[in-house]
């Protein structure tokens, strides 16, 4: 089946089996192998990537239901790889094998937005917002990413670093 | 995964036309598209029903419709349902991950199977996968399963957070027949218990299509909702309680609670609220609403705990509430 989205501001029109996911299209077919491929069902957030700048698992989404669909996968994130979040998980030493990092940078790229838009979560104290990216905050919005060499204290130093010095993200949350 | 038409239609009656035996319909698919690479279901045909325009949350007489394929996200960060069923906001923000959250969607929500491992493992008998074939958990292994409506045939747990909380709020499922005749079920009628059925988890026909889910008029009152679980975040409920709950002169004057991860529906027993409403808040009446909630409970081996446990979570959720 024809299907065309955006990539990382690239179009694509590919040929599809209806079956494909949107990860199989990304690394398979268009040879975007940064987002990988861990449990394949929605468990280890290896597969982030942004929707239209909404972070998902791109495991559990046929490709094809993303015909129009703008999509941001980690090569995307900065065109020299050295976002100040990517830098900062390099200088908190945020991964030791790397294979979740991809999904990582993603997932926490899409928290820095859900916090500017105020959105709650599960560890919120009010429902009206606006909330700050606390240690506590950044546990539980980024419980869907697993890191089986439990470089928690690097990723979480890596994100929270980058939140304060983000201007841009600290005036949308006032 | 088994191969399958894929169809988008982009009105209600070509999701209808596409609609016929053996056809599923598909919004997130995070429950579905993780079924179908077990091959736990292998549907002929998927109709995509994301882009139908049921993606919008309007006003409904005094209350709220939502539409179905309304994300679960979009759904906890409504500001309408976060100030006015702050139970509900409550719900969905325990339930999953952030990834989840944006995909699934409110009528997927309310159709997501259970996470049984046996359902899962099709290399064991299920009754609910394969009607007839028997129960691998009756005899197997215990935890995440259901102490409350249960059968020979079936002790799988309804997963949901969500639906707990619509239960205690006493949602309307909005349905569109294949012949485009639009009804309207009670979430309390709208789960069947599994008896020797326990494939047929609603009282959904063929080709029925969920288009939205009508809350009723704001209740007010405090509203909260618990869930314990083995981990602090992205874990399916041991259980978990739905309550919202009115005072007046410090009595109870109006309480519902809803159960999740003790039945094989999200749970809500009408003689544990005409115990509470109408009388002064203590925790001798708290223990007895558990009795009467777990009266029924059959505890087989390795459930034992969730009889502690919810009880536990009862009084402890209605101190708060009523200090």
């Amino acid at each position: 089946m024809k299907t065309s989205f955006t990539v990382n501001g690239s179009p694509f029109s590919i040929d599809l089996d209806p079956r494909v996911t949107l990860l199989d299209a990304l690394r398979d077919h268009l040879n975007l192998t940064g987002s990988k491929k861990g449990c394949d069902h929605g468990q280890c957030g290896a597969c982030t990537v942004l929707v239209d700048g909404r972070r998902i698992n791109a495991c559990l989404s046929l490709a094809v239901m993303h015909d129009g669909d703008e999509i941001t996968t980690v090569e995307g994130l900065s065109e020299d790889g050295r976002s100040p979040l990517q830098s900062a998980f390099v200088r908190h030493d945020g991964m030791q094998c790397g294979y979740c990092t991809p999904g990582q940078l993603c997932s926490a790229t899409a928290v820095f937005r859900e916090i500017a838009e105020g959105w709650p979560s599960h560890v919120s104290e009010t429902l009206d917002g606006p909330y700050a990216l606390t240690r506590e905050e950044l546990a539980e919005r980024m419980s869907g990413n697993i890191c089986r060499c439990s470089c928690y204290p690097g990723i979480n130093a890596a994100i929270l670093e980058t939140a304060e010095e983000d201007a841009g993200y600290a005036e949308a949350a006032e | 995964m088994k191969p399958f038409d894929y169809q988008r239609p982009d009105t209600l009656s070509g999701a209808h036309g596409a609609a016929r035996d053996g056809a599923t319909f598909i919004a997130g698919g995070t429950n579905l598209i993780d079924l179908m690479k077990l091959e736990v279901m292998a549907p002929d045909t998927l109709i995509d029903i994301s882009r139908l325009g049921l993606d919008r949350i309007v006003p409904h007489g005094d209350g709220l419709h939502v539409g179905a394929t309304v994300t679960n996200s979009d759904l906890a960060a409504d500001m309408r349902i976060r100030r006015d069923y702050p139970v509900l906001a409550r719900a969905l923000l325990a339930g999953a991950s952030g990834q989840l959250r944006n995909k699934a969607t409110t009528g997927g929500n309310l159709l997501q199977r259970t996470r049984c491992p046996y359902f899962y493992d099709t290399a064991t008998p299920c009754n609910k996968r394969s009607p007839g074939s028997g129960c691998a958990a009756l005899g197997g292994e215990m935890r995440n399963h259901a102490v409350l409506g249960t059968s020979e045939h079936c002790v799988a747990l309804h997963p949901s957070d969500m639906a707990v909380a619509m239960r205690a709020l006493d949602v309307t499922v909005e349905v569109e027949g294949a012949d485009g005749t639009r009804s309207e079920t009670a979430l309390d009628d709208f789960y069947r218990l599994p008896g020797d059925r326990p494939d047929q988890e609603t009282t959904l026909d063929a080709g029925d299509l969920i288009t939205g889910v009508i809350l009723p008029a704001p209740f007010g009152g405090r509203q909260t909702y618990r869930k314990v679980r083995d981990r602090a975040s992205y874990a399916f409920a041991l259980v978990s309680v739905a309550a919202t709950v009115r005072m007046e002169n410090d009595r109870i004057s109006n309480v519902a609670l809803a159960f999740g991860g003790i039945g094989t529906r999200p749970w809500r027993d009408p003689d544990v609220e005409d115990l509470l409403t109408g009388e002064t808040p203590t925790t001798a009446l708290f223990e007895k609403a558990g009795d009467i909630l777990m009266k029924d409970a059959v505890l087989r081996e390795g459930l034992e705990f969730k009889d502690t446990l919810v009880r536990r979570l009862l009084t402890a959720t209605l101190t708060e509430m009523t200090q």
